[in-house]
């Protein structure tokens, strides 16, 4: 099959599968089923596009053009390619989970909640392989809205209000500075195709560079760069697996994807010079600001949601630091804190499931009853603070190499202290579920592990995660290509 | 006789033989099948006129041979064509709805009058577009005045009747406006044929008369696009009229009265006079701004969704005229782009309504919960419409204000690109109040159960709601019209 075919059949293939779950709500099984099938080729159709990308060339293909000069259309380029690797191989084991987990708290409108997802990764598809920003803006907007039935999937007023806040902060930023700044690059450039080197050079003066980089940066509302982060903690209310599609699978890794996409194949690295620092900074007290805030925050879900705003600000600094070592190192922790933050979800969704626990200072010897699970937490907060042999580790080695580099002192310092932030919220979690003693109430209330299908999912994520520690190369190829390092 | 060099005036008598044949005959079902059909003729001339224009060509008809500037001229230009083919698509579409609809709305007796009725406004409206005589205009501006009156005033609400004789008030006052705007043009040309007009006005451009001629017809015409603050007739009107009534006046009423602002701009005054000279623009855009904020804001605060999308016709017709205030190439374009989006987006939402309410038996948004259970089809439909009028990508409505945004950067504003977008927001707070209701709400316990509009409702209104989705992905016949006429309006070579 042609490259091009490839890309259609990618973005294809889950509206399908949406449509046939719905056909088949009557049938449980069988509708899980069509959703194992359907992430299962896609993730087999954006594997089978990866030789060709190695091989240095990008399937292109346009589909329509509702304005003059601006297609909607597709290029798989090595970031969108990792981005829909991770989204498309994260969906399979997610889905593993969703069906543990839906069934084992016998959530209401699962059917709803399968179709929405299958959605999801088409619009999450569409974003990674856009090649230009109205396309990439079509699907980004797209997400938001097929997202909001899951972040309001139990239909309470607190999901409600959630809601609000979810649509609110990222249809408002998108709208409010995302689209001028695609118009307006439209009219300054002629064109908003991503283009390595970049399309502004020589077309705007260095103030509207830098109103541009804002309008962008914060318009970007799925970044969560502060102060526009409020919606990642309100959205917690929904069903674990929709924590885990927003924070790992598609939806916050759509905005640092796009971020970087944007400053590296719309900017240029070269003509941000010297607008970088404000950058740096502004991601820097994201990071610092929301690690003290995790730090205080004794829901577990929440603790986790602020330590999402935190690491997703690691990759906006490290394309701020303009060093292609820093930018080889943001690109990698796309796919690292991917995978580090959904073995976390998984297991506060375990924890919730087997002990209807949700609050960290329940968990006292949980590490007894829930081994498993709780090992895997252990290793996806190693990924978060950054320690080997977790594959945290080579994403914060790049981002530190690259900011040496250029002599980003600041961005060094945030990064150390960030590092010692996060293991002071994250080591206390696995010592109470290890080394403390359960309450008399505890022992009295035995459980065991979570549904088999959650442990799974979990394991599968806790050991890519160190799987990618040790074998790092294949995203890094990808990632050095991004770079532009040969 | 050769029917293709008829087509301008057939574009006009079809619909308007049509209705005194409706009334012959008495009998709905009889009247209801001569209007549709002459709907649908009228939409494949103005198709085949829209296609003998689409190479630039100016088509000229002279009504009993008179020449012009002694007879009447039909004249039919981009601009003509492509509205017309707006309306007389808008009517052939709602006509078969309201089959259905006007049996559950309109006293039997009286159907056949609401058909005949229909056929007048809408030979008013394409007799507006097709003239190129002034007082033609008034004329046929007035058969479709007088003939929607009647039309709003067969609602079934009392409060119909009421909401009737506002806009006859309203549209009267215009109407008066406008006829002193024309007479006093005769007065200062002596003659009332557009083009031949305009060609006299080149010598007395600047003169008391002719500004006073302006003023009235600008002030006239804008009563009856309902800009802002001239609207108070237009929500009463729209909520109580019957359902089919509500979608063809939304869709097509204020679009023909943004024409013939645009007509009377470009081709009689010319643009240097109306935007370079006279502070006109700035008090457009003021008004446009304020259209756009303060309706949008009165609408989040309104029950009835009919009035609530009433409001938000206000506050997008607030964009139209904020495009023309421009009076760029840029600017113009994303106005008649609006124009029609915005017909196409609101017709889908005002039939889908028409829907609830024969199913519900009203639209207020408190006895509207769980309707997203009750009527999935009908619900999703509304939201697809409502995203069209927030503008996401993907719809129709995000072409118009991608033009809008782009005309705005064109002149070097940024604060109007940010007020474009930050009114859209204001959509989405109105458009999300009907989402929360619809899908959070337990639906009360009477009207639980599954039960969707009737499919003679449906398919109309989907037929739109798709046609929605269509333009916003495919706009060659939409920004490439707009764009021709743009350029025909300002004298440029496209």
């Amino acid at each position: 099959m042609t490259g091009d075919a490839l890309v259609l059949l990618a973005l294809a293939v889950p509206v399908i599968g949406g449509v046939a779950i719905s056909l088949s709500g009557r049938r449980p099984n069988l509708r899980e089923a069509i959703t194992l099938t359907t992430s299962g080729a896609l993730f087999l159709l954006v594997a089978a596009l990866l030789p060709a990308v190695l091989g240095g060339t990008s399937p292109e293909v346009q589909l329509l053009e509702p304005l003059a000069g601006l297609p909607i259309a597709f290029r798989v380029e090595p970031l969108g390619m990792l981005f829909a690797l991770l989204a498309s191989g994260l969906w399979i084991v997610n889905s593993v989970y969703s069906i543990g987990y839906m069934r084992g708290n016998k959530e209401a409108h699962q059917t709803r909640f399968y179709v929405c997802f299958a959605l999801a990764l088409a619009s999450t598809i569409g974003i990674a392989f856009a090649a230009n920003l109205l396309t990439l803006f079509l699907f980004y907007e797209a997400l938001t809205l097929v997202t909001y039935p899951l972040v309001t999937h139990h239909g309470t007023d607190e999901a409600k209000r959630a809601g609000r806040v979810y649509l609110g902060v990222l249809i408002g930023t998108s709208v409010l500075f995302f689209l001028p700044a695609i118009a307006y690059t439209w009219h300054a450039a002629g064109t908003t195709e991503f283009r390595p080197g970049g399309i502004l050079a020589g077309h705007v003066t260095p103030g509207i560079i830098t109103a541009l980089l804002a309008l962008f940066v914060f318009g970007i509302g799925k970044a969560a760069v502060m102060p526009f982060h409020r919606w990642l903690p309100a959205a917690m209310v929904a069903p674990t697996p929709v924590s885990a599609l927003l924070h790992a699978v598609a939806v916050v890794k759509a905005g640092v994807f796009a971020v970087v996409k944007i400053l590296v194949y719309v900017f240029g690295l070269e003509v941000l010079t010297g607008n970088g620092d404000w950058l740096v900074a502004v991601a820097g007290f994201t990071i610092i600001a929301a690690s003290v805030v995790a730090l205080r925050a004794n829901n577990l879900k929440r603790r986790l949601a602020y330590s999402t705003v935190s690491q997703l600000s690691y990759v906006v600094l490290a394309t701020a630091v303009l060093a292609p070592l820093s930018v080889v190192g943001a690109v990698f922790h796309i796919l690292a804190h991917a995978l580090g933050k959904i073995t976390l979800f998984f297991a506060a969704g375990a924890i919730y499931t087997a002990a209807h626990k949700t609050e960290v200072s329940q968990l006292d010897g949980i590490g007894r009853r829930m081994p498993w699970t709780m090992g895997a937490f252990a290793i996806g907060a190693l990924s978060m603070i950054g320690l080997p042999p977790a594959a945290g580790f080579v994403s914060k080695w790049f981002i530190l190499s690259g900011a040496m580099a250029e002599g980003q002192w600041l961005a060094v310092a945030v990064i150390i202290g960030s590092a010692l932030l996060s293991a002071g919220y994250f080591l206390p979690v696995v010592h109470r579920a290890f080394f403390r003693a359960p309450s008399a109430e505890e022992t009295a209330h035995p459980h065991g592990e979570a549904p088999l299908a959650i442990v799974i999912a979990l394991l599968l994520t806790a050991a890519g995660t160190v799987a990618l520690f040790f074998a790092p190369g294949l995203p890094l190829a990808l990632a050095r290509q991004v770079a532009g390092i040969p | 006789m050769n029917v293709s060099a008829h087509l301008p005036v057939l574009q006009v008598v079809v619909p308007l033989f049509s209705a005194p044949l409706a009334v012959l005959f008495r009998r709905a079902s009889v009247a209801f099948l001569l209007v549709t059909a002459a709907s649908w003729a009228a939409f494949a001339i103005a198709i085949a006129l829209w296609q003998q224009t689409g190479d630039g060509q100016v088509i000229s008809y002279a009504i009993g041979n008179w020449p012009a500037p002694w007879g009447i001229e039909y004249r039919v230009d981009r601009l003509s064509a492509f509205v017309l083919m707006l309306l007389s698509g808008m009517a052939a579409i709602i006509l078969p709805y309201s089959r259905a609809s006007v049996e559950r709305e309109i006293p039997s007796e009286q159907r056949y009058l609401f058909y005949a009725l229909f056929a007048l406004s809408l030979a008013g409206l394409l007799g507006i577009t097709v003239t190129g005589d002034a007082f033609n205009i008034f004329v046929f501006l007035e058969i479709s005045s007088l003939s929607s009156y009647v039309l709003i005033a067969l609602g079934r609400n009392r409060r119909a009747l009421t909401a009737a004789l506002q806009y006859l008030v309203m549209g009267t006052i215009g109407a008066t406006f406008i006829v002193i705007g024309i007479g006093l043009l005769y007065l200062v040309t002596g003659t009332l044929n557009l083009a031949d007009m305009a060609s006299r006005l080149g010598q007395v451009n600047d003169t008391r008369p002719v500004l006073a001629a302006l003023s009235f017809l600008t002030v006239g015409i804008s009563l009856k696009l309902a800009l802002f603050p001239l609207h108070q007739w237009l929500p009463n009107a729209y909520t109580y009229a019957p359902s089919a009534v509500s979608a063809f006046l939304a869709a097509t009423a204020t679009k023909v009265s943004v024409y013939v602002l645009i007509r009377f701009y470009y081709t009689v005054f010319g643009a240097s006079l109306v935007f370079e000279r006279l502070p006109l623009p700035q008090i457009m855009l003021v008004l446009a701004l304020a259209a756009m904020f303060a309706a949008s804001a009165i609408a989040i605060y309104q029950d009835g969704l009919k009035k609530l999308f009433a409001y938000s016709s206000v506050a997008q017709i607030g964009y139209i005229t904020l495009g023309l205030s421009f009076g760029s190439l840029l600017g113009l374009t994303a106005s008649l782009v609006h124009l029609f989006n915005h017909a196409v987006t609101k017709g889908a939402l005002f039939l889908l309504i028409g829907g609830v309410r024969a199913v519900m038996g009203r639209s207020r948004i408190s006895h509207l919960h769980g309707l997203g259970r009750v009527m999935p089809v009908t619900s999703f439909g509304i939201v697809l419409g409502g995203l069209s009028l927030i503008g996401v990508p993907g719809t129709a409505g995000f072409i118009s204000k991608w033009y809008l945004v782009l005309a705005a950067f064109e002149q070097g504003q940024w604060w109007l690109a940010l007020a474009i977008v930050g009114s859209s927001l204001l959509a989405v707070v109105y458009v999300w109040r009907f989402v929360e209701v619809a899908y959070f709400r337990e639906p009360h316990a009477e009207a639980s159960e599954r039960r969707e509009a009737p499919l003679g409702l449906l398919v109309p209104a989907w037929i739109l709601v798709l046609a929605t989705l269509y333009f916003g992905l495919e706009t060659s016949v939409t920004v490439g019209s707009a764009k021709a006429a743009a350029a025909m309006l300002l004298g440029l070579s496209p």
